[in-house]
């Protein structure tokens, strides 16, 4: 694949992202002007339900959200490897298959590992 | 590249644009009509015949619609949030194609472009939830982060799969691999993952854990009105939309069908679109009938079985083309993984101990009215 091609393929790319923008901005635009804008304290109050909120909003969170985001920045980064790898190894030599099968049972005894040590129950 | 191209490349993705709005307001209307019918009502049928105006009405109302900003919400953050929700489920569709050269731009990275972008929608999540300074909003939040990065893995693994047996990320070289079998009979197990963890992505029944309404009061939308609101709304149903026709693609044949010919536009666009919109009634279904999964059993679902299934699924699928099993092999030990896991599933539910309960029946004799 040339240069060339690739500029022209990413460029319709870029310009995707531009159109949605614009077109939410036309939406927001369209919005501004025709809704109606009254303001009143208890209407711009969060809405808890009905309770009067209590004033530290930006509690803080379990860590058990930290620890699914770590593994899935492992399994994640381990997918940009074998994506490569899937297209290619059925031409490759025999070395390729079994490097990367090593690797995801490296990974598979890892999450198993995991598993074992409760990780993974959702507490 | 010249500015003919240029022009041609913008008007194609005004086109789809326009597409796509016509294609959320009529998956708004069929689902609410789809739902009713589960539910033996009528769905919607005042505005217009058969209530066929009803989401254009949807639409004018949330647009005059007025945009609430609460006192304690960060700003810029809580105004840019929809924008990373929906500009990235929309730059997905320059690379779905919809026919044989029906397409803006047939990447060769093309699957791979389209795994990558999805996940970006996750960033927009969190931050309305953080910016919307709301508990309910930033519990919601957070169950997104947790539900979607979750469910990603084995949508990479059964997408990972399919390039395999493909040979190519392309995704239309993909669909013409497909000419003699639909991958969905080489693979089942695939197939399943893909749409499960699709639903997932989705936050879709039964995976509706951060906009649940009952118990986070609509996640990290809480605070939105208007036509910030109806942004996460539209980028909702493009999703919905993308993943049945991703399901169509990769698993279904595209746009080929037996006794059609598969080069011609006309009949490749409805082929197209008659398995998509079948594929998005059976994610409607879902949510006409099944309950909302518990958090934990979401999790435990997507990490202890999804996860390991797609590395068995890999597995499977690279041994048996680097030892090139005949397909129908392939086929069958996919679906026998995937019926075995069913049943070691259904056998330890129906063997898992019951939680006890105390029912306390009304006892008249407790009462001293028939004592005399």
């Amino acid at each position: 694949m040339s240069i060339e091609e690739l500029t022209v393929n990413y460029t319709a790319v870029v310009i995707a992202a531009i159109a949605g923008f614009g077109a939410m901005a036309i939406m927001f635009g369209a919005s501004y002007i025709l809704a109606p804008k009254r303001r009143s304290e208890l209407k711009d109050m969060p809405y808890e339900c009905g309770i009067p909120p209590s004033p530290y909003s930006w509690s803080q969170l379990h860590v058990r959200y930290y620890i699914f985001a770590i593994l899935f920045l492992i399994f994640d980064i381990e997918a940009v490897f074998l994506f490569p790898w899937a297209l290619i190894f059925v031409n490759a030599i025999d070395a390729v298959f079994y490097e990367m099968l090593i690797f995801i049972a490296i990974l598979f005894f890892g999450l198993m590992y995991g598993w074992k040590k409760g990780v993974l129950q959702w507490r | 590249m010249s500015l003919l191209d240029l022009l041609k490349t913008i008007s194609a993705i005004m086109g789809m644009l326009t597409v796509l709005s016509v294609i959320v307001l009529s998956l708004t209307l069929l689902e609410r009509k789809f739902i009713g019918r589960i539910q033996m009502r009528k769905g919607p049928n005042r505005v217009g015949p058969f209530g066929l105006l009803q989401p254009v009405a949807d639409a004018i109302k949330l647009v005059a619609k007025e945009d609430i900003l609460p006192t304690w919400v960060d700003k810029v953050i809580y105004w840019v949030s929809p924008l990373v929700v929906f500009i990235p489920t929309f730059m997905i569709w320059v690379t779905i194609p919809v026919a044989r050269d029906v397409v803006i731009r047939n990447l060769d990275m093309g699957l791979f472009y389209i795994i990558a972008f999805s996940v970006l929608s996750i960033v927009g999540l969190i931050s309305a939830g953080w910016a919307s300074a709301n508990k309910y909003a930033i519990i919601g939040g957070f169950r997104a982060a947790a539900q979607l990065i979750s469910y990603e893995i084995p949508i990479i693994l059964s997408v990972l799969a399919i390039a395999m047996l493909a040979g190519s990320l392309n995704l239309e070289r993909i669909v013409d691999a497909q000419a003699t079998k639909p991958y969905i009979f080489l693979q089942p197990l695939g197939a399943f993952l893909f749409l499960c963890g699709g639903l997932a992505e989705l936050g879709r029944t039964p995976f509706d854990i951060h906009p649940a309404e009952s118990e986070v009061v609509g996640g990290p939308f809480v605070e939105y009105s208007g036509a910030h609101w109806s942004v996460f709304f539209l980028a909702e149903y493009i999703n919905t939309f993308a993943i049945a026709a991703l399901t169509t693609l990769l698993f279904l044949g595209g746009w080929l069908f037996p006794g059609l010919p598969g080069n011609v536009t006309a009949s490749g666009v409805l082929v197209f679109l008659t398995k998509t919109y079948l594929v998005v009634l059976v994610i409607f279904w879902f949510r006409g009938t099944y309950p909302r999964l518990r958090i934990d059993q979401l999790m435990s679902l997507g990490w202890k079985v999804l996860v390991p299934l797609g590395f068995i699924n890999v597995v499977v699928t690279a041994v048996a083309l680097k030892t090139e099993l005949p397909e129908i092999i392939l086929g069958l030990i996919s679906f026998v993984i995937l019926a075995s896991t069913f049943w070691i599933i259904s056998v330890r539910m129906r063997t898992a101990p019951k939680p006890e309960y105390t029912v306390r029946l009304y006892d008249p004799s407790l009462e001293g009215l028939n004592a005399r």
